[in-house]
């Protein structure tokens, strides 16, 4: 009987084993991914290195579900420059172009006026109530690169959730069931 | 090994490298254009020129825009935006940037234009600065493209010295 009970003890070991490599593999990839998030936000100088845009106030430019890549380098921002700002008390941020630079000589503060190459007026009516210029604080980033239609998925996946679950469901369903 | 998973997998692993790929070539071959374009702005008349009643200065213009800017244009431009920007310092102000014209151009046929028109953004200071001050007028673009990374560059142009007195 001991040659049973130590055959059985050997494959629920090696389940075991194989439960914890699949784990191990999966956090592979979930810091992996988190790895260069972070790596990406320090070489950009950044906190969301990559958008995607959600409206279309910059078409033809720009189109919903193009993603851009941004950078918070030292060069200073000037009129003409595409620009990713966060107006106080409001979640999304805005993707526009800066037609108006005033830089002060004694406070360093600097205000900039943006507007979407497709809306027909200025972004004074987007601003909160008495706002009339961005400052330096609003501005998330630079847009340096684009890429069109890589962002749909994301687009997708916050407007119907449901599809996020299924889809992170399955995959790691398929990672922990999968043998070598 | 050979289930349909896996292969669905590989081949859009695959496909999406190569995807990848080619818009990286697509984007560096941009640098290969060396682009030699031109352009002149001249300010024809100062239309009106006054305070406003917050105090800031604000003058309207008529400005012509020539540019040839066809050289711009590769394989992988999408379009190029174009704009006239006045530039001037103030006591107060070490920067003062202000877009007067701005402009899409969608494709190469459109790049050679000739352009009659006032200021399509209102030239508004901080302040009461703008009598007899000289600025900058510089046109700049930026070039779109179907992917990668975009490009700007700029033609700076002589000057123009607003007029002393309001009218």
């Amino acid at each position: 009987m001991g040659w049973v009970s130590d055959t059985v003890d050997s494959i629920k070991s090696i389940k075991v084993r194989e439960v914890l490599h699949q784990l191990i593999v999966l956090g592979m990839i979930v810091t992996t991914a988190l790895i260069i998030w972070k790596g990406l936000m320090c070489i950009t100088g950044t906190e969301s290195p990559v958008v995607v845009v959600l409206s279309g106030s910059m078409e033809p430019g720009f189109q919903r579900g193009d993603i851009l890549f941004l950078t918070m380098s030292k060069d200073p921002i000037r009129s003409g420059d595409i620009v990713v700002f966060n107006i106080d008390g409001r979640d999304i941020p805005i993707v526009h172009r800066v037609i108006k630079v005033h830089e002060r000589e004694d406070t360093e503060d600097k205000y900039y006026l943006t507007k979407g190459d497709n809306n027909p007026m200025d972004d004074r009516v987007l601003y909160n109530h008495g706002q009339n210029w961005l400052e330096k604080k609003h501005i998330m980033g630079r847009a340096v690169g684009f890429v069109p239609y890589a962002g749909w998925a994301t687009i997708i996946m916050s407007e119907k959730p449901i599809i996020k679950y299924v889809l992170v469901g399955a995959l790691g369903l398929l990672v922990l069931t999968t043998k070598e | 090994m050979h289930s349909f998973g896996y292969r669905a997998n590989a081949l859009l692993t695959f496909s999406l490298t190569i995807l990848a790929f080619m818009c990286a070539i697509a984007s560096l071959s941009d640098s290969l254009n060396s682009p030699s374009p031109s352009a002149q702005v001249q300010v024809l008349n100062i239309n009106w020129f006054q305070k406003q009643p917050n105090g800031n200065d604000e003058v309207s213009m008529t400005l012509n825009i020539s540019a040839d800017l066809q050289s711009l244009f590769t394989w992988n431009t999408k379009q190029v935006f174009v704009y006239l920007a006045a530039e001037y310092d103030t006591p107060k102000n070490s920067l003062n940037q202000i877009s007067l014209w701005d402009g899409i151009i969608p494709s190469k046929e459109h790049a050679k234009f000739l352009i009659h028109t006032s200021n399509k953004y209102r030239f508004i200071d901080q302040g009461t600065n703008l009598r007899g001050k000289e600025f900058n007028l510089t046109l700049h673009w930026h070039v779109m493209p179907k992917t990668g990374k975009m490009l700007a560059d700029k033609i700076v142009m002589p000057g123009y010295r607003l007029p002393v007195e309001y009218r």
